[in-house]
Order: C-alpha cells, then structure tokens, then sequence
C-alpha cells in the first residue's frame, strides 16, 4: 500500500501551507523595520532637505531656518580622520595575523580585536574621553576621529587578515620563485590580489561608525559653529540629530528627521559600494 | 686570440661540469623522511627528467634546488646542494639572488591576477628595470621564447586568468624566463593540460634546452621518455636509479624500475 489515505493527505497539504506562510510572514518582519524606518524617514524628512539645510550654519535657538552643513563637514572629516588612522593599523595587523597567524602573540591580538569588536560604542566615548579630552582639557574632532577609529580597527584588521590568507598559496610561490623578496611578493601580489575584499571591509566600516552618535558625544561633543581645526569640538550628522530631537523647537525636530535621512543615505550608499565592489571582485576573479 | 681559441677547444673536449650538484641530500617533514641521502649531477643544457610514483619524493628535491622548502613550516634540509660549485643551503646565499638563477614552473599555472603584460614584466620590475622600452622588448621575447607571443598580442592588457589553461602555463613559463634564469626547474608542467597544450609544452621544452638547464618532474613517463637526457628515478624518498634516458626505459639496472616503467606498480 503506497497510498495515503484522504485525511493524512489534506492535512499534508494544510501543514505545507501554514508552514509556507509562517516563514513566509517571518521573512516580510525581517524586512519590515527597514521599510518602517525609511518611510518614517522620508515622509518627515524629505521636505527639509534643501539647499539652505545643505549648506547654511544652526540658526540661534527659536530662530526658524537654518542648515546643518557644518555637521555634514564635520562628519565627513572625523570619519575620514578615523579612515586615515585605521587603514594602516588595520592592514597592518591583518596581514600579519594571515602570515604569522600561529603564534601565541597571534592568537592574543586575535582575541583581543575580536573583544573590541564586540564592545559597546558608548564605552569606548568615555574611554577616550579619559584618554584624550580630559588631558587636551577640550573636547576635539581629533578626539572623535580617534573614537571612530578605535571601532574600525577591529573590523579592518579582521576583514584584512580573511582576505589575505585566501590569497592562494601559488601566488605567493610565483612570486617568490621569481626571485621577489618576501616584502615586494606580499606589496605587489597578494595585497592586490585581496584588494576588492579589504575595500569591501573598508566600506562596510565606514558605514558603522558614519552613524556612531555615542563615541562622538563624549569626544567631539558638537558644536553649532564652523570648525575646521582638530583640536576643537567639532559637529556631526549623529550628535546633531541627537540634540536637535531633544530640543523644544518644532524646527529643530524637522531639521532632525533631514538629518536621519541624510545619515541613511549616505550609509545606503556605502553598503550599495560595498556590494557593488565586491561583485567586481569575483568577476575578475572568474 | 690565441687564448681564446685554446679556451674554446677546452670546453669542446673537456667533460661538462655539473650545473647542480647534491651530495647527501636529506629532507624531513617533522619526523617523516622525504628525501634520504641522495646525490645527483644535473647537467647543463640537458633535460633531466624525474619519475616515481606519487609521494616518492620527486617534487620536495626539486624544491630543494632552489629552497622552495623554505617556505614549508617544518621542513628540514640537510646535505648539500650546489650551483655552479657554490652551496645553495648555506646560511649566507642570497635565496633571493638563486631564485633568480633558478626559477620555476608549477604543476597548476599560477598567472598573477594583473594583465597578461604585467605578468611577464613583473619579473624584470622587482629586479629593477623601469623603462618603458626595455619592458617591452623583455616582455615580446619572453613570450615568443614561449609560443604564445602569436596568441595574445593584440591582448596583452587583458586580464590573464582569461587566457585558457595551456596559454596561462605557457604564460608562466615566459614569466620565468623574462628573469633570464640559468636553471628552469618544472614541476610537473602538462600535469593539468590536455594533449594539445603538452605537446606544445614538450615542443617549447626542446627548444629552450640549448640555452638552459632543465630538470622536470612529472608522471607521466612517455614524457620522460620523450623529452629528457637524463632520468632519475625516485622511489620513497630514495634515488633508486639515474642515467641516461634510453638505458632507463629499455634496460635498468633495478628491478624497481623496470616494475614502475613497465606500469607494475605507481
């Protein structure tokens, strides 16, 4: 006897169903809160995104109008302060954690970079607040590019070491049996052969730490002026919103749902360059 | 004048140095033993050709030749390898300066993920040369030396990985030779080619054997047979036999190489 009997067949069918339906429902949630978020976004924000907000300075509390372009500036320089300071440390201790990975030091900094990893932003603000605003006596854009940084290393460094070490061993060989020096054969052939995967990691860090309100908070503070030097408070698109939604002003809170906007935009961008280049990566690689 | 041409008859008459000379050769792999006492004279301008059966050993001595080993964690390499009479496994040669010497051909074609150009010059970069000129003419040699100039050279800026299997080898072995080594070691260069592209190999192989010092591994023996000079035949870990090419395959010396040649075993 191979066949069912009627009722184990229908509820068979109803099982399929609700199953398909149940993990179905779970997926739409997934993508839910994303649709959520920038729809909320969008409807409040977009009418304030213009050419005043774009490139004029706070107006005075109550005064209406005003922009936000220093916050703009200032989040594009910080998170490039924390680009400059982390790509070389980052790199660095990637590929020495993919050739020299055996070792007992390896091992510790390996672990190490995955605790900070996994540390609370907030926790490294007030770190390097000890660290570098109570001694400067001034909260500081330096302060905050150090903050954001100290979160990209991590990530740099292991994103790095992945990429390296699936460099194939033959490589390194042709290299090196052509008589290159161990130096020229990681600089000229298998850091650029792991180049689309480290811009990837790159990428994907830049857009963490772009949002990161609570490191800046505590290190580059804010500031409702212009401020291009690195050794004062400095104002970014993250502290800005946050002060700003806080506020009493119905204008204030307009300028905030722009300035979300404007963040997620910028880190939809860098994830979609993330993507994009890592698509490049394999085909070059077929 | 007259001294030149005294030097000349010299060379003609005198018996050929050895190009590379191993004398008690051993190599360990943590506890296991991969290579045991094995002394061998390659020859210049010849073909010596290596044979044995899988793990035998053949590959691990030709990456003795020019300290491929090195970069193996746990390899160990005692006895003597010399090039030309100098001693490569000293602690002072410049393994840098011998790769140069002594370059090699893997067994799967390793192009570099950079255009068919920057392939064969990057050789003659490391080693400084920088002009423009000088580049190109290194590079056009190094791929007519190795029959594939015809193939490519409308496309020398196109990436290499989208060069077919046999053009990629053939394009690491002009690579090699734009370094202009002196010994071109290969191991097992057609293993992963098909008929077409190992005869064009084997034909290459021919031709390059007047300018340098070829010693190849491979498994397949019509190969050896075909190619080489000289054979050697390797057989868990040891050198069981070597002479010449044709007293090898028709009439050994050890049973053990009649029984691989004849395909009893390996």
């Amino acid at each position: 006897m191979i066949r069912l009997s009627r009722t184990h067949e229908w509820w068979r069918r109803v099982l399929n169903v609700l199953a398909l339906t149940l993990t179905g429902v779970c997926a739409l949630l997934v993508m839910a809160p994303v649709f959520i978020i920038l729809i909320y976004l969008v409807t409040n924000g977009i009418r304030s995104v213009n050419l005043e907000f774009l490139t004029s300075l706070p107006k005075p509390p109550g005064e209406p109008g005003g922009g936000l372009a220093n916050a703009i500036v200032g989040s594009f320089y910080m998170v490039g302060l924390a680009l400059v300071l982390s790509l070389p440390i980052g790199v660095g201790a990637g590929v020495y954690l993919a050739e020299f990975g055996q070792s007992r030091y390896a091992h510790l900094i390996r672990f190490v970079a995955d605790v900070l990893n996994g540390m609370p932003s907030i926790v490294i603000g007030v770190s390097v607040w000890a660290l570098l605003v109570v001694p400067m006596r001034t909260f500081s854009a330096l302060a905050g590019g150090v903050a954001l940084a100290f979160i990209m290393i991590p990530m740099i460094t292991r994103t790095t070491e992945e990429m390296v070490r699936a460099v194939p061993n033959a490589l390194r060989e042709a290299s090196l049996g052509l008589g290159a020096t161990y130096a020229r054969t990681m600089w000229s052939v298998v850091l650029p052969a792991a180049r689309g995967g480290i811009v990837t990691g790159v990428m994907l860090a830049l857009a963490r730490v772009f949002g990161e309100a609570a490191p800046l908070l505590f290190t580059a503070l804010g500031n409702r002026f212009w401020n291009l030097y690195l050794d004062r408070p400095m104002a970014s698109l993250p502290t800005q919103i946050y002060e700003y939604a806080k506020s009493p002003y119905e204008d204030w809170h307009r300028q905030a749902w722009a300035a979300a906007l404007l963040l997620i935009v910028v880190v939809l961008i860098l994830n979609i360059v993330a993507r994009v280049s890592t698509r490049e990566r394999f085909r070059a690689l077929r | 004048m007259a001294t030149v041409m005294f030097r000349r008859q010299e060379e003609v008459t005198a018996p050929p140095q050895p190009k590379i000379s191993t004398r008690n050769l051993n190599v360990y792999y943590g506890s296991f033993h991969a290579i045991k006492d094995v002394n061998l004279d390659i020859l210049p301008n010849h073909i010596t050709a290596l044979i044995g059966p899988s793990g035998c050993g053949k590959s691990t001595f030709l990456r003795c030749l020019n300290r491929m080993n090195d970069l193996i964690e746990g390899a160990r390499v005692e006895g003597s390898v010399t090039l030309d009479g100098e001693e490569v496994n000293s602690p002072r040669t410049d393994v840098v300066a011998l790769r140069r010497r002594v370059g090699m051909v893997f067994q799967r074609p390793n192009p570099f993920p950079m255009s068919i150009y920057d392939n064969v010059a990057y050789g003659p970069r490391i080693h400084g040369i920088r002009r423009r000129s000088v580049l190109n003419e290194i590079v056009e040699r190094s791929l007519r030396q190795a029959a594939l100039w015809d193939e490519v050279k409308d496309k020398l800026r196109q990436s290499a990985l989208a060069l077919s299997g046999g053009q990629q080898q053939r394009l690491c072995i002009a690579r090699v030779l734009a370094v202009e080594p002196e010994v071109l070691l290969m191991d097992e260069p057609a293993s992963a080619l098909d008929p077409t592209a190992t005869f064009r190999i084997e034909e290459l192989m021919q031709e390059l054997k007047s300018r340098y010092t070829i010693v190849i591994v491979t498994h397949n023996m019509q190969q050896a047979a075909r190619v080489s000079q000289f054979t050697g035949f390797f057989y868990k870990g040891e050198l069981y036999e070597f002479g010449e090419t044709a007293k090898i395959f028709t009439n050994p010396d050890r049973r053990e190489t009649e029984d691989y040649i004849r395909g009893r075993f390996g």
